[in-house]
């Protein structure tokens, strides 16, 4: 049911969208998030784009793994 | 592709030989499938030392789903003018009649179709004017989002004979339950990534304030789970019990603003069963009255119980994490994923087609 890769939007059109990951091709409903555009990346569920999910943040993410393992030493 | 990097953020082995070295007994539930699923995959048990302690907790919506409610749907489905529409998983769960299941109804002629979004239930209803569509919606505040969209979707396109057969659950109420247990022995929680996506780091938060339980809202790569460990393991030899956000690139404090509002908007709290747990007090959503026309129990009239039969499987005590799949007598003897007679063996995201598929060695 839930897809937790993400999808990388390739087609919009209303609250209809077109999602890719791996090659693979999906419709997706983007009732769920604001300001989709082309190449933004979606977290999917039962068809559903229920997250956009930024490259910022995703750094960030990668940051706060990084500092730990930093302090570690 | 960025992405990638959470399967193995550079230098995670640093954390992995403080996590070996740590030697107190801890016991860790994960509350969602698609963790249960990821951490068999990533054979993160088999690095873990004895001592750490994965649990798989109530976080697969099909494992979850009572017997009671199956059979309920199968009666239904034996309705000719009716059309059953559901995930994929479900319709290989068996009822409380052995070998009884929607796939067999499917193959005596039945109309039982797997669908992959509610939205595709209400396309079908559009196709299907003689037939009564019902959509059996399962999962927790991920799903229930979607299912509310394809009830709107149906009012505002005149669709009449579509409805919904709600399943669907909150977390937050069985997870109060388990910890009101008598015998409950999680020292830490890595709660569920999709569901927090929708009720943001605040519908966890009474973890922290009310229980004091170390718990880590987490991603589903390798990194993303060794590092919430870590954090737990962390927290408790600091005595410093909180709610931290492990999945910082999905999950925002407040969640998904758009989505809550619509499932709040079509549903509403009603108490529920779950396999092998009972009944919980306002634990299910179902469709609010003004909506009745879309719920399939009342459009049916099915008089559903909230009463728990006695399971014939040991499901309800692998749900609760009280014991695991290996210990389960029937587990790879007699219920193997060719031949399930459980549901966590029929979900690809139990515990039991987890430890499986991927022979969990511990
Ligand atoms: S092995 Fe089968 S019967 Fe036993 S708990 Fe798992 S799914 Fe249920």
């Amino acid at each position: 049911m839930c897809l937790a890769v993400p999808f990388k939007v390739i087609q919009i059109d209303g609250n209809d969208a077109v999602g890719e990951s791996l090659g693979i091709r999906r419709d997706i409903r983007i009732d769920f998030v604001k300001d989709i555009n082309l190449g933004d990346y979606v977290i999917v569920h039962a068809g559903f784009a229920i997250e956009k999910i930024e490259k910022e943040a995703a750094l960030k993410n990668l940051r706060l793994i990084k500092e730990v393992t930093d302090a570690l030493g | 592709m960025l992405w990638d990097e959470f399967k193995k953020p550079k230098d995670i082995e640093r954390i992995l030989s403080i996590i070996r070295n740590y030697d107190k007994e801890i016991r860790i539930m994960e509350i969602c499938g698609t963790h249960t699923v990821s951490i068999a995959k990533s054979g993160i048990k088999g690095i873990l030392p004895e001592n750490i302690k994965l649990i798989s907790g109530p976080g697969c919506p099909v494992c979850v789903t009572p017997t009671e409610r199956i059979d309920d749907i199968l009666l239904l489905s034996k309705n000719k003018d009716v059309l059953i529409a559901t995930y994929g998983d479900m319709v290989r769960v068996p009822g409380s009649i052995y070998g009884e299941n929607l796939e067999k109804r499917k193959a005596q002629g039945f109309d039982v179709r797997i669908v992959y979004s509610p939205l595709d239930a209400v396309k079908i209803a559009n196709n299907c004017k003689n037939k009564e569509v019902v959509f059996a919606g399962i999962g927790f505040e991920t799903t229930a989002p979607s299912s509310a969209v394809a009830v709107e979707k149906a009012m505002n396109e005149g669709v009449k004979n579509f409805s919904v057969f709600s399943l669907h659950k909150k977390v937050e109420p069985v997870l109060r339950e388990l910890i009101n247990m008598n015998d409950f022995n999680i020292n830490g929680f890595l709660c569920p990534g999709n569901v927090a996506v929708i009720i943001g780091e605040e519908g966890f938060r009474f973890l922290e304030r009310e229980f004091k339980i170390p718990s880590v809202i987490c991603g589903f790569e390798a990194g993303d789970i060794i590092y919430s460990i870590y954090r737990i393991i962390q927290m408790i030899e600091n005595k410093v019990y909180k709610l931290e956000n492990e999945y910082i690139r999905a999950v925002k404090p407040k969640g998904n603003e758009i989505a809550k509002n619509i499932m709040n908007k079509y549903f509403e709290l009603c108490d529920d069963i779950w396999r092998g747990i009972g009944c919980i007090k306002n634990s299910g959503l179902k469709l609010k009255d003004e909506y009745s026309q879309y719920d399939s129990v009342k459009k049916f009239n099915l008089d559903l119980t909230l009463y728990k039969n006695n399971d014939f499987c040991s499901c309800g005590e692998v749900i609760k994490g009280k014991i695991e799949p290996r210990e389960c007598k029937l587990f790879s003897s007699v219920c193997t994923i060719e031949n399930p007679l459980g549901s966590c063996m029929v979900s690809s995201e139990g515990a039991c087609a987890a430890a499986y598929k991927y022979f969990d060695l511990r």
